[in-house]
């Protein structure tokens, strides 16, 4: 489906959902209407987005504090005409966007992977705990204001300072 | 623990065993199954028909670390794997030998990152550092030959595992006949 079908569809379920319609395959959605809009793509005989393939988090430090610092994109797939559609969606620092891992179970881990390392909170998450870095590490690698070698990089390294290895 | 603890002094006896355990050593050091990054696809292709490592009789490359005398850490060591790559060291029975093979294992490489140890001589001990990125598998061999050019050179009361005088004793369990 296009993505002038699928903006009819999902105005015609969840109205006022969509912020803005970008590009070919881009929609951004309201904070407060998410969780029900994904319910939709995902339910929607037409729609049909059986598949997350991935959520990419953005991190926007340098438009603050003009707009949000952080910008969520999830990539859906149907399996029925392979089309794909890019869901954005913009995230505060103190915000917790509610987890869609009930609805598709990949985003179980991928949101792990955000909350590791961008340090992004989620809502109903059944098991929201670090997924690449360990237990007791110390920021969020990815976010910009990180340091690339760390906090500890001139310190003779501690093996007994990881706790769940 | 076993045969060096006995030797003390330096006599024609013990100089001419030190020359036979260390020749028996260098000619079999078997390596622990052990890869960590692209470096250990040269490590199996060192080991494989065109270079063959059985010719310095490193072979036999061993699925358990209690078996093993050398461990090439082949890769980057991230801090994660850190704890593992201690362990699997300390696991190892004594004596034992390290090559930290490749850029990244001796002093993290180009990832001068918050998550790769820099350098896993900050763990363990290491003999031979292995330069390349990765090194070409006649590379390992040459730090292979180092190895063992290293336990000929050896004096077995100067390892790090010599604690003179003790004895290793098998425990023999006391049986009581039940009459």
């Amino acid at each position: 489906m296009d993505i002038k079908g699928i903006v009819s569809r999902l105005e015609k379920t969840d109205p006022g959902a969509i912020d803005r319609v970008s590009g070919e395959n881009e929609i951004t959605l309201n904070f407060n209407d998410f969780n029900k809009a994904m319910q939709t793509l995902h339910d929607d005989k037409s729609l049909c987005f059986d598949m997350l393939v991935d959520i990419v988090a953005i991190d926007r430090i340098d438009r603050m504090p003009q707009s949000h610092r952080f910008d969520l994109v999830y990539i859906l797939l149907c399996s029925k005409d392979f089309s794909r559609l890019l869901v954005r969606l913009a995230a505060g620092e103190d915000n917790e966007v509610p987890s869609v891992s009930s609805i598709w179970a990949s985003a179980d881990w991928a949101e792990r992977e955000v909350y590791d390392l961008m340090g992004i909170t989620f809502s109903g998450h059944p098991n929201l705990r670090r997924i690449l870095t360990w237990k007791n590490f110390e920021g969020h690698p990815l976010r910009k204001d990180f340091p690339l070698e760390g906090k500890d990089f001139d310190q003779q390294f501690d093996t007994t300072s990881i706790e769940d290895y | 623990m076993g045969i060096e603890n006995q030797l003390t002094g330096d006599n024609i006896l013990v100089t001419s065993l030190n020359k036979l355990v260390n020749w028996s050593r260098s000619n079999s050091v078997w390596p622990c199954t052990f890869g960590l990054a692209c470096c250990a696809l040269e490590m199996i292709a060192t080991s494989l028909a065109s270079f063959d490592i059985s010719r310095f009789g490193s072979e036999v490359f061993r699925p358990s670390p209690r078996q093993s005398d050398l461990l090439i850490v082949a890769g980057t060591v991230s801090k994660k794997m850190a704890p593992m790559v201690k362990r699997v060291y300390d696991q190892m029975a004594d004596p034992k030998w390290v090559i930290a093979m490749g850029a990244c294992a001796s002093c993290g490489g180009t990832f001068q990152s918050y998550a790769v140890l820099q350098g896993v001589d900050q763990i363990i001990p290491v003999d031979v550092y292995l330069p390349g990125c990765p090194p070409r598998p006649e590379a390992l061999l040459a730090g292979l030959m180092k190895i063992q050019e290293k336990i000929r050179t050896e004096n077995l009361n100067q390892r790090p595992d010599f604690k003179p005088g003790e004895r290793y004793e098998t425990q023999v369990p006391k049986v009581e006949l039940i009459r």
